[in-house]
């Protein structure tokens, strides 16, 4: 058997090795590069890659570019031409009040709700790490958040969060914090509505960090642990100075991808506020979407969203060294 | 030896109470909307009441008047034609490009695959000013062709994706062997990368259906109509009419949409977790 297999190895190998040798003084400057195996593989490759290559280009690549130009012009809804007007639209919108305080916004929600979903999921992570009976069923339930269609979860919340009928105020009423119809309008006040939005936010991306990290717990050898322990550090001993430094390059992930979805997010303000009460609540990616896309000035739109940029390249700059580093590793 | 036990004793009531509490402000909202699918208007809108109960009989009105009266099954429609047409063409550019960067290419696909992964970093709120445009002129806004051919930008980024850290796990013995009996490369691809890659695709299916079910802010860009809507947008835009919510078959929409996603995702969660964890977790 074992002779048999030597066998036809050797004879699938040697025929090609034994025509190459033959040919090879003579062809090679002749025969192009595209019908050498590695040529016709690559060609192959090129080919097998080229229409998903094509069109990313097409539909990322292009309207990347077109996002720039627009900035660049006085381009609307439904306008035939447009003439370069330099760094007018962004002259208009930094004079914006609207447009500073979604600036300033954008990074309240983005940090606050990092800060929040990093606590809860390191917690909450650490809790589901072990098996145990009924695990299955209680990650289920903690992922519905993120599984489920953000606009719909949001939509709850709009009505758990209701000005009147709020579940929230009948129970601390019934608790008597306040008074019959006296509870706070948890969408109506500045900063109640903030507060809301960013809870929200919290909820939705909890589930996804803490999957992530899970990722990395168990990665984590468990002998090392176990180890700490029997020399006699306690749980939180342990915890801080062992498990949690062991997790910080899966944390560094779901911190680099919790602020992309934060930031570039529009969906849950949209649905909670739409921005208001006097844009106490607006962020970036939602003054483009009414500016752009409602008001139609497409120009403007586009400047707003390319304030997305800088923060986009300096994630992607975080992600490509830890690609990196992974590759070597 | 009572000390361990009472340590083991006290981990296991606090992880419990960890997981009780997050559990539940986690999945309350969903609870939330069971309850009021089923409530009496006059129980929903009634303050006295305490809104855990049920004060009055249930009643099934909301799913009628849902199903009756709104157009939701058409955004069903909509959502299920628009997830099937975009799983196709995400296969079809996804399958060959993943095979050709972690095959073909060499260390330079690496940094390709690398770069398409970038790609999906790309927001679709900074796209979605030209897209309208694009959608524009091609002709496509207000029907759900404009999402059948914007939904793919972000389908496939992260397909190809998961895709490469699949087809890596091949052995790359099995197609030389292949090879060697006479098939081409390309015909060792079609006849035995990707039915051994079953279950790898039926993750790209499931993922991208429901990316598509999730997406918000395209559909409410290019699309107008009510009767060409996607779910994620019809139910909190057309089921909402002037200010008046009718909170009960807008609850039902929502856990009637959610239900079967969450569990579709659960079954192949720790395969999307490992699409993000980027090489992070060995």
């Amino acid at each position: 058997m074992a002779m048999k297999e030597s066998g036809s190895g050797l004879e699938a190998k040697v025929p090609p090795e034994v025509v190459g040798v033959k040919t090879q003084d003579v062809d090679v400057a002749k025969v192009p590069w595209r019908r050498t195996p590695e040529g016709r593989a690559r060609l192959l490759g090129i080919g097998l890659f080229s229409p998903a290559v094509l069109y990313l280009v097409a539909l990322i690549g292009v309207p990347f570019v077109l996002a720039f130009v627009y900035a660049f012009t006085d381009v609307k809804v439904g306008s035939v031409s447009s003439h370069y007007v330099g760094l007018e639209n962004f002259r208009s919108i930094l004079q914006s009040p609207s447009f500073r305080k979604a600036l300033g916004n954008s990074f309240i929600f983005t940090i606050v709700s990092q800060i929040l979903v990093i606590i809860g999921s390191t917690i909450l992570s650490v809790a589901l790490k072990d098996r145990f009976h009924g695990r299955g069923f209680v990650r289920f339930l903690i992922l519905l958040p993120w599984v489920a269609p953000i606009s719909l979860g949001a939509i709850g919340w709009k009505w758990i969060l209701d000005s009147l009928y709020s579940v929230i105020s009948w129970v601390l009423v019934a608790l008597h914090f306040y008074k019959p119809y006296s509870a706070p309008m948890w969408l109506g006040e500045p900063s109640l509505a903030m507060a809301s939005v960013i809870l929200v936010h919290t909820w939705r991306l909890l589930p996804f960090s803490t999957v992530i990290m899970l990722a990395g717990l168990t990665a984590i050898p468990k002998d090392i642990p176990e180890a700490a322990q029997v020399d006699g550090a306690g749980f939180f001993r342990t915890l801080f100075q062992i498990t949690i430094p062991m997790m910080l390059p899966i944390i560094n992930v779901a911190v680099l991808f919790g602020i992309i979805f934060t930031f570039t997010d529009m969906t849950v303000v949209y649905i909670l506020t739409a921005g208001g009460p006097y844009d106490s609540t607006q962020v970036l990616p939602s003054l483009a979407f009414f500016t752009g896309i409602l008001a139609g000035d497409l120009s403007q739109g586009a400047a707003i969203s390319l304030f997305l940029v800088p923060i986009l390249v300096v994630i992607s700059y975080f992600m490509l060294r830890m690609a990196h580093g992974a590759e070597i590793a | 030896m009572r000390n361990a036990l009472s340590q083991k004793i006290l981990e296991h009531v606090s992880r419990w109470f960890v997981l009780v509490v997050f559990a539940v402000l986690l999945a309350f909202p969903f609870y939330w909307m069971l309850i009021t699918t089923f409530k009496r208007t006059a129980d929903l809108y009634t303050l006295e009441n305490n809104p855990f109960k049920f004060n009055l009989p249930p009643t099934l009105d909301h799913l009628r008047l849902l199903f009756g009266q709104t157009k939701y099954v058409m955004w069903l429609e909509n959502t299920a034609i628009v997830g099937a047409i975009v799983v196709g063409i995400t296969l079809v550019l996804a399958l060959p490009a993943a095979y050709a960067l972690t095959r073909l290419t060499g260390r330079w696909g690496q940094r390709m695959g690398i770069a398409i992964f970038l790609t999906y970093l790309v927001p679709p709120t900074l796209l979605f000013i030209p897209l309208s445009r694009v959608v524009a002129i091609l002709g496509l806004q207000d029907t759900i062709w404009s999402v059948v051919v914007v939904y793919p930008t972000f389908t496939v980024p992260f397909s190809i994706w998961l895709l490469m850290g699949f087809f890596k796990s091949i052995p790359r013995e099995l197609e030389d062997a292949a090879m060697v009996d006479g098939l081409t490369r390309l015909g060792a691809f079609v006849k035995l990368v990707v039915p051994i890659s079953l279950s790898g695709i039926l993750t790209v299916v499931i993922f991208t259906f429901t990316l598509v079910t999730q997406e918000f802010v395209y559909a409410l860009t290019f699309i107008s109509t009510e009767n060409n809507q996607m779910l994620g947008v019809g139910v909190p835009t057309f089921l909402v009419r002037g200010d008046v919510y009718y909170w009960g078959s807008l609850m039902a929409a929502c856990l009637i949409a959610s239900l079967p996603i969450a569990v579709l995702y659960n079954l192949f969660l720790d395969r999307f977790i490992a699409g993000f964890t980027v090489g992070a977790v060995k």
